[in-house]
């Protein structure tokens, strides 16, 4: 591997990326060497995902300069990062379900003759099959094949296009264990060809079994590179962590003195990924869901509300929920506030004030007629209490900022008297103004007796507000901690040892 | 921002600006046009499929399409003949609507049960129902020359013809529906994001059956009086309707995409339509030219109301 300076791969110099005027990195300056496997990793949000995407041209650099194989990077998109070797292999493979695994290996290189097609795709594709060790029929169509086998197809892909440097984005967090020591061997392999693979990843010990170099992020921040033989487990999280991180005061935590139980979960299980959760929540309590991405947080609590189709039991207030459905949680009190705002969370089409008081138009209305002068001043008095800005009930909700679209979401549920309300990422993509004034909407709709479930990838969050947190690994409660006795370098190393426990494995 | 603000109001209300071009052009090209005779003849010709129009216009905004709406004017042609004459000229009236209701909720049943696009599931409902007509009218028509069955359709109240007020009425009910009530906002929401509907507690598939029901409720009345005034029901009346019905609210600047859209729109859309059909009567022009100038102003109306949205 030494000899001769060799030229590196990609030579990243100061590069920093804002989009919409948030800076999400900032001042990283990292080479990829050729023949080099690269980890990529940081806590949800440090931006490796987006240091990933950058290097292999889907997202471009705000500032910065960067050099593929001694060339200047410009212009810099996923068409010129492939001519010039570099693929990017994307966490939400990019496929299309109805065409044959040789088909979507060769899509866009296809052999052709004045625009026909010749037919030599499955003969191409064994070719390639053969030289990288992978196999799959050329002729299944891709909609019938598992995630693990399709992400073999992304990697072929990368191949077909002569891809000297791939960027795998959590290539592995749908893979059982089996296939992940495949996909590694697989890039040892590229790596003997002369490859370089930048491997993002949340497994440490993936990333530590594989990689020749470790660069480590935190909050858009290089922190180090190194020799993976120089790093361990423990330096590695550290090195996420950081030391005085900047703490936004969270709300004082008042005690629940009732003990009443106001959410009760018995043996819930679903096929999205939920496996036999158990939990109960007291008047007044606030509860937090920690676990990696992918650990069917959010899964369990779609099933709790009956979002998806679940097995087990939920009883609220001592009243036992059957054939649940969103429209019968929300009914008897039981509200989720959703983890993606656009897509599941506001109605675009809408204004500000027909989307605070969607859920509660029997309210607002007498015999099915709206009255509008009670709507306008309940939504005026919201957008007051949550300093909504603009604070215009009639604004276009699309162009609110994300903090600003998400106090709409949580004021709407503060109209009705949920009994228990469960946040998704209460606080992802917002700043820290309207963190703060989240965070506080939390705490006292726990005051007023509501059990919250609070879901977030930022642990510190959880710890700062929850009165009890649960360990989510796979689909279960694996842990239950006292937020007060633990910090979150505790919380991310008892996830990380949770994560490698064999005890279930991932996939059945 | 002053030109901005402009452009969007040019886009905002392009079918009433090519209304109101169209009707000056009118008034110049012929003595005709600007009456009060020519203006409420053009209403009442296009009563019934401002009714057909209005109540799609849920359907859309909801994010649905019913290509059935043709198929159950004729199921409502057919049994309000075929009851007018062998029970009772009211009743065959009064009934043809509700028969249209239970088609419409029909329709709305299929797609929420079977999960399939609305566009499909009507489609093959229309067959359906057309068939049905057929086999009920044993494909021949119906006369019904009775005073109390060609009322509707031919008679008028102070002055102005009874189909008009019917129509009136109908709009004016489902644009309350819309804008003020519950169900309207509910219907609002379920098009503009289903997801945040269903997570927000509403029924959405309830919802989406409600817009089928009032859509095929629509079709039965306007098939009333459609009937009544020819006085005659037969299998093959409401042909195309559909297409006409969408055509016009698209015309009127409703989202096809769900979500957004008013009713006053598509009866802007009917009305521009008729306009167009009414020019080429009272200047004599050659038919053969109608549809490619519809064509081509359709295309222009969507073309002004799309170069927004991709801003």
């Amino acid at each position: 591997m030494t000899g001769v300076a060799r030229q590196d791969a990609i030579r990243a110099h100061g590069l920093g990326v804002s989009f919409g005027g948030v800076s999400v990195l900032r001042n990283i300056s990292v080479d990829i060497a050729q023949g080099e496997i690269h980890g990529l990793v940081g806590e949800n949000g440090a931006g490796k995902s987006t240091l990933g995407k950058v290097l292999g041209g889907y997202y471009q650099a705000t500032s910065g300069r960067m050099d593929v194989f001694g060339q200047p990077a410009l212009p810099w998109n996923p068409r010129a990062a492939l001519a010039r070797g570099v693929a990017l292999m994307h966490q939400e493979l990019q496929l299309v379900p109805a065409m044959t695994v040789a088909q979507n290996v060769f899509l866009g290189i296809e052999d052709r003759t004045l625009g026909v097609l010749h037919r030599n795709l499955s003969r191409r594709l064994s070719g390639l099959m053969a030289s990288s060790g992978f196999a799959l029929d050329p002729d299944a169509v891709v909609s019938t094949l598992s995630i693990a086998d399709r992400q073999k197809i992304e990697i072929l892909r990368a191949l077909a296009r002569k891809a000297r440097v791939i960027v795998m984005d959590e290539p592995t967090s749908s893979l059982a264990k089996a296939e992940v020591a495949q996909l590694h061997q697989t890039m040892r392999a590229l790596r003997a060809d002369g490859c370089s693979v930048i491997y993002v990843s949340h497994f440490l010990d993936d990333i530590l079994s594989v990689s020749d170099r470790v660069t480590v992020l935190r909050d858009g921040d290089h922190v180090l590179t190194a020799q993976a033989r120089e790093l361990t487990k423990g330096r590695i999280v550290a090195a996420m962590l950081g030391g005085g991180k900047t703490e936004t005061p969270f709300p004082p935590k008042l005690p629940s003195p009732d003990p009443t139980p106001a959410l009760e979960v018995q043996g819930l299980t679903a096929a999205t990924g939920v496996n036999g959760v158990t939990l109960t929540l007291r008047k007044g309590e606030i509860v937090g869901l920690i676990g990696l991405v992918g650990s069917g947080r959010s899964e369990i609590a779609r099933a709790i509300i009956g979002a998806d189709p679940a097995t087990g039991r939920v009883r609220l207030a001592g009243v036992e929920l059957t054939n649940r459905t969103p429209h019968r949680a929300t009914k008897a009190g039981l509200v989720m506030v959703p983890e993606d705002r656009r897509r599941q969370g506001l109605v675009m089409t809408l204004p500000l004030r027909p989307n605070m008081t969607l859920p509660h138009l029997g309210r607002f209305s007498r015999a099915m007629v709206m009255q509008r002068g009670k709507e306008v001043s309940k939504a005026t008095e919201l957008v007051d209490h949550f300093q909504i800005r603009p604070a215009n009930i009639e604004g276009d909700i699309s162009a609110y900022s994300g903090g600003n679209q998400q106090k709409v979401l949580i004021g709407k549920w503060l109209i009705g008297d949920p009994k228990v309300v469960i946040l998704d990422e209460p606080s992802r993509g917002v700043d820290v103004g309207a963190r703060q004034r989240i965070h506080e909407a939390i705490a006292e709709l726990a005051a007023r007796g509501t059990a919250v479930l609070v879901i977030s990838s930022d642990i510190e969050e959880v710890l700062g507000l929850a009165h009890r947190a649960c360990l989510i690994d796979r689909g279960r409660i694996v842990e239950t901690i006292d937020p007060d006795q633990s910090d979150e370098a505790q919380v991310l190393a008892a996830l990380f040892r949770h994560q490698s426990s064999p005890e279930t494995s991932a996939t059945a | 921002m002053t030109r901005h603000s402009l452009a969007r109001m040019l886009q905002a209300y392009a079918v009433l600006l090519m209304i109101l071009v169209l009707m000056v052009a009118l008034t110049f090209l012929s003595d005709s046009f600007l009456t009060v005779q020519n203006l409420l003849n053009i209403l009442n010709q296009n009563a019934p499929l401002a009714i057909l129009a209005s109540a799609m216009t849920l359907v859309i905004i909801a994010g649905g399409f019913d290509l059935s709406v043709g198929a159950i004017f004729a199921m409502g042609a057919v049994a309000s003949a075929w009851i007018a004459v062998n029970f009772d000229p009211y009743v065959g009236l009064l009934l043809s609507p509700f028969i249209g209701l239970a088609l419409g909720a029909v329709n709305g049943l299929v797609i929420t049960v079977l999960k399939v696009h609305s566009f499909l599931a009507t489609i093959a409902t229309s067959l359906i129902f057309k068939g049905i007509a057929v086999v009920l009218s044993d494909g021949r028509l119906i006369p019904v020359r009775m005073p109390e069955f060609i009322w509707l359709g031919r008679g008028k109240l102070g002055g102005v013809f009874i189909a008009i007020w019917v129509m009136l009425a109908f709009a004016l009910i489902l644009s309350f529906i819309l804008t003020r009530t519950t169900l309207g906002r509910q219907i609002l929401a379920v098009g503009g994001n289903q997801e945040a509907a269903t997570l927000a507690g509403i029924r959405v598939n309830r919802i989406k059956i409600l817009t089928f029901a009032i859509a095929g409720f629509a079709a039965g009345l306007a098939a009333a009086i459609a009937t009544s005034r020819v006085s005659m029901g037969q299998a093959s009346a409401g042909a195309g309707y559909e297409l006409d019905a969408i055509a016009a609210v698209i015309l009127g600047g409703t989202s096809i995409y769900g979500g957004v859209g008013a009713i006053w729109r598509s009866l802007a859309g009917v009305f521009l339509l008729a306009l167009i059909n009414n020019g080429f009567n009272i200047l004599n022009a050659d038919p053969f030219y109608r549809d490619l100038t519809t064509g081509l102003i359709i295309l222009a109306a969507i073309g002004i109301s799309a170069s927004g949205k991709r801003a």
